[in-house]
């Protein structure tokens, strides 16, 4: 542990709070006869899809593509991913195998 | 009391597939918590108060540096933004859920939101109380599932290096059952590109906020031609 127990606590609450935030606000925003608006009801339908995009994107964020390892590592466990789950559909077979292969190229074949 | 027990049986069924996804996330969240020196009291607090995987994977980071909670704070935000979309389409399901209500918006994480969003409660069960055990369910197993991962980290030791990858083999998993649906391919297209070019003009570390004025710019100007050829109604825009 690099922080003290209270300071823990506080980064608990703190991540504890943005997250219920989030979750509240739109409920608070949109009382009642709001929910009906059609602008809304069109971001509730596309922007879940758009969303996932990205937080792909966040997650790729530190790689590299300009020195090593270029990106290959995530490159290469995406592609399994790809390949599994449109072969077998077994979410969680896709992310073990992809987490798997990545930690298998990173720990042993880009070293 | 019967009513209740004849949703959590209508519910449960709906959440294996998170039961399974929740004790490997959750498994892995406690095992890279405990090589970071947090036990098994830690990894349950923060996952039965926070209860959103990502945030909590991102907060291993806040745990680990030097003591910040307002990036913390504005970080967590960031990452849960999404939630605000789930929050706005669940506007209409979640209107009558009462006493249920807060929990249930308390609980909306990407899985629940995702069975919750595609699933229509059976005929003669109370559809609050449904979507009430199913939100349960999937809680008690991601607590159930990190509290075993902090046990298991704290028993056996390995090179965890490059385990949070699971966090992105989770999203890219999620992005592949949306794209095979051609309807959904649009939006997701845009969530790409938008949040590529702003990490490329405003760099990793700022790019979020950016990313997300832009999805939603071009969604907008997208819905305009979107509504000419479905006919859809105009009082939207505000």
């Amino acid at each position: 542990m690099t922080l003290t127990s209270t300071q823990t606590i506080i980064i608990i609450c703190t991540v504890t709070i943005g997250t219920i935030i989030t979750r509240f606000l739109p409920f608070i925003l949109f009382k009642g006869s709001k929910s009906n608006n059609s602008y809304i009801k069109y971001l509730g339908q596309v922007l879940p899809y758009a969303t996932i995009g990205l937080l792909v994107v966040y997650c790729l964020r530190n790689v590299n593509l300009k020195s090593p390892t270029y990106g290959l590592p995530e490159a290469i466990a995406i592609f399994c991913i790809v390949v599994l789950h449109y072969w077998k559909e077994n979410v969680l077979l896709s992310i073990a195998a992809g987490t798997v292969v990545y930690m298998i190229l990173i720990q042993f074949v880009f070293v | 009391m019967k009513e209740k027990a004849k949703a959590l049986k209508a519910a449960f069924p709906y959440t294996i597939p998170v039961f399974t996804g929740f004790t490997f996330l959750g498994i892995a969240y406690g095992i890279l918590m405990s090589s970071k020196g947090y036990g098994v009291g830690w990894t349950n607090l923060m996952s039965l108060m926070v209860f959103a995987g990502s945030a909590q994977y991102v907060a291993i980071s806040f745990l680990t540096s030097v003591f910040n909670p307002i990036n913390a704070f504005l970080m967590t935000l960031m990452i849960n933004a999404r939630h605000l979309f789930y929050g706005i389409s669940m506007l209409d399901k979640y209107k009558d859920a009462g006493k249920l209500k807060p929990y249930l918006i308390f609980g909306l994480c990407d899985e629940t939101f995702s069975i919750v969003c595609s699933t229509a409660p059976p005929k003669d069960i109370d559809k609050n109380w449904f979507y009430f055990f199913i939100t349960l369910l999937n809680h008690a197993y991601w607590v159930l599932g990190s509290l075993l991962g902090a046990w298991a980290g704290s028993k056996i030791s390995f090179n965890t290096t490059g385990l949070d990858f699971v966090l992105t083999a989770l999203f890219v998993v999620i992005f592949i059952g949306q794209w095979k649906n051609k309807e959904n391919r649009k939006p997701a297209i845009i969530g790409i590109m938008c949040s590529i070019i702003c990490l490329i003009i405003f760099g990793q570390d700022s790019f979020i906020i950016p990313s997300m004025a832009a999805i939603l710019i071009v969604l907008t100007i997208w819905r305009k031609g979107y509504s000419g050829k479905k006919n859809l109604t105009k009082e939207g825009i505000q």
